[in-house]
């Protein structure tokens, strides 16, 4: 292992250029799709933001109990897709009313809104079949007089999650194989440069493994400097559109950063090992 | 003739290489090489030298037939045997085949490293065969640094540092002017004088000549002239 360690790091210092341009390379390509990356989960957290403002509001009729009304609310909260009841009286009707639409405070008056039962769902039902099909449930209440949850922008906003969704994934698997196609290129080359010594050592006996562990570990480290330089950009990158775009962005969460470090190493390594395999088919 | 003599470090029974793209290279070749004996290879360009030799350190398998090299046969011969019988055998090519970036001593030296030699043993091996081939005061010196000769001396060093049975040399004297010829071909008598057997690939018929060795002519893809059975080449 010591031996191995010794002719990974001696490759490093025996060709810097070569090494400092295989690891910029990685780290650019890694970068590119780290960028993308970054504007993807930004743009699924905003949709995620406006995905929980969708809420399903049961207006009851007046004069209905609330003793109705609480066995009611319990009775939904039960239901799967549910994530939380709220009741709305009256009054809280008219309060939420004059906070949210200041411009309007003067116009309500007392007991112009009806009280409502507002359902949030949990994520992962808020599609508009979903949504759809617990308003059907709430409606049937028979003190229930009317169910809105805003069906259209609900369609449109599903419309976009989708769209965003799938171009996402192509574009993710387009960047993805691009980054994976210049890395391995990159380590192609800096393996093909030492050929030579490659036909040597077969030559003078050294066993396949011995051959190709040094280039395996040169791989990733090559990956994951390559891999750490990329996320100390992309993070740059996020607090320049911060500091001079006034962009509240969200950034890689650890797991995710240090799952794109990982993915650095691991495309060095199969980068390496692909590349050294041509070399050592022969006999 | 002992048993080991008898049996012969390297054996071609009926030999036959075809390449896929430029068809037969060797057709049922058979010879025996013994302990410690020298053997010419000699023949035209594209007669079958180069394929034998390749064949002798299995970077090339027989179409059919057997080669047999101390035990290692090329019908079940694994990857690990190859390697394992490659640090038994000293290889040395017209080109050198040296690393650049390496001195004199770390190019030796690096035949021993990645056989896994402990760091301990590989200094005192490489100075012992850099002063036997007379290069101990370049020791130090870049391939740039150093003549054909000189380079091609180093490459010997190389090749004989795992103290090898056998020394399998190609055209190893095809880029040097007579000079280093001639003292590139007596470091090669000095080391067969020394026990190891040689099998040498050339064109350079005067040297044959001026040398008492046993010569196998080939010429397309067959032996044609055996000095040890025959006193005179065929015509």
């Amino acid at each position: 292992m010591r031996r191995t360690v010794r002719d990974a790091s001696a490759a490093f210092t025996r060709a810097p250029l070569l090494t400092a341009l295989s690891i910029t390379t990685i780290a650019f390509s890694l970068f590119a799709f780290g960028l993308f990356g970054l504007v993807a989960l930004n743009i699924r957290a905003a949709l995620q933001g406006v995905e929980e403002r969708v809420e399903i509001r049961a207006f009851v009729a007046d004069g209905t109990d609330a003793q109705s009304l609480a066995a009611a609310a319990g009775d939904i909260d039960a239901f799967p897709e549910v994530q939380s009841v709220n009741i709305v009286t009256q009054d809280q009707a008219l309060a939420r009313a004059r906070t949210e639409l200041t411009e309007f405070s003067d116009v309500f008056q007392s007991g112009v809104l009806p009280a409502s039962i507002d359902v949030k769902l949990k994520p992962g039902y808020r599609d508009p079949a979903t949504v759809a099909r617990v308003s059907a449930r709430l409606k049937s209440y028979p003190f229930v007089d009317d169910v809105r949850y805003g069906e259209d922008w609900l369609v449109q906003l599903y419309r976009l999650r989708n769209i965003a969704g799938v171009a996402g994934l192509a574009l993710g698997l387009a960047f993805a194989a691009v980054a994976v196609i210049i890395i391995g290129a990159t380590i192609r080359m800096a393996v093909l440069s030492r050929a030579d010594e490659i036909s040597i050592m077969r030559l003078v006996g050294a066993t396949d493994g011995f051959i190709r562990r040094p280039f395996l570990l040169e791989g990733f480290a090559k990956g994951i400097l390559g891999g750490l330089l990329a996320l100390g950009l992309t993070w740059l990158g996020m607090h320049l559109i911060d500091r001079y775009m006034h962009f509240h962005t969200v950034f890689f969460s650890p797991a995710m950063a240090a799952a794109g470090v990982v993915a650095g190493a691991l495309i060095g390594v199969l980068g390496s090992s692909v590349a050294v395999g041509r070399h050592l088919r022969a006999l | 003739m002992t048993a080991a003599e008898a049996v012969g470090v390297l054996r071609f029974d009926r030999v036959t290489k075809e390449y896929p793209r430029s068809g037969l290279a060797l057709h049922e070749v058979s010879f025996r090489v013994a302990k410690g004996e020298f053997v010419f290879l000699t023949g035209p360009s594209g007669a079958g030298k180069s394929t034998i030799l390749r064949l002798a350190y299995f970077a090339e398998r027989p179409t059919s037939g057997l080669v047999r090299v101390s035990g290692v046969n090329s019908e079940h011969a694994s990857r690990r045997e190859i390697s394992k019988l490659r640090r038994r055998l000293g290889i040395v090519f017209q080109d050198f085949r040296l690393l650049e970036d390496r001195t004199a001593e770390e190019n030796v030296g690096f035949a021993l490293e990645v056989t896994g030699v402990p760091r301990a043993q590989i200094g005192p091996k490489v100075s012992r065969v850099l002063t036997q081939v007379g290069l101990a005061a370049k020791a130090t010196a870049f391939p740039r640094e150093l003549s054909g000769g000189e380079q091609q001396r180093v490459a010997i060093a190389r090749a004989l540092v795992n103290d090898p049975f056998v020394l399998i040399a190609d055209e190893p004297t095809g880029n040097l002017d007579e000079r280093a010829t001639r003292g590139v071909f007596q470091l090669l008598r000095e080391i067969n004088a020394a026990g190891t057997a040689i099998i040498m690939a050339t064109h350079d018929l005067d040297l044959v000549r001026h040398a008492d060795y046993r010569t196998l002519e080939l010429n397309r893809g067959q032996i044609v002239f055996d000095s040890a059975e025959s006193p005179e080449p065929a015509a």
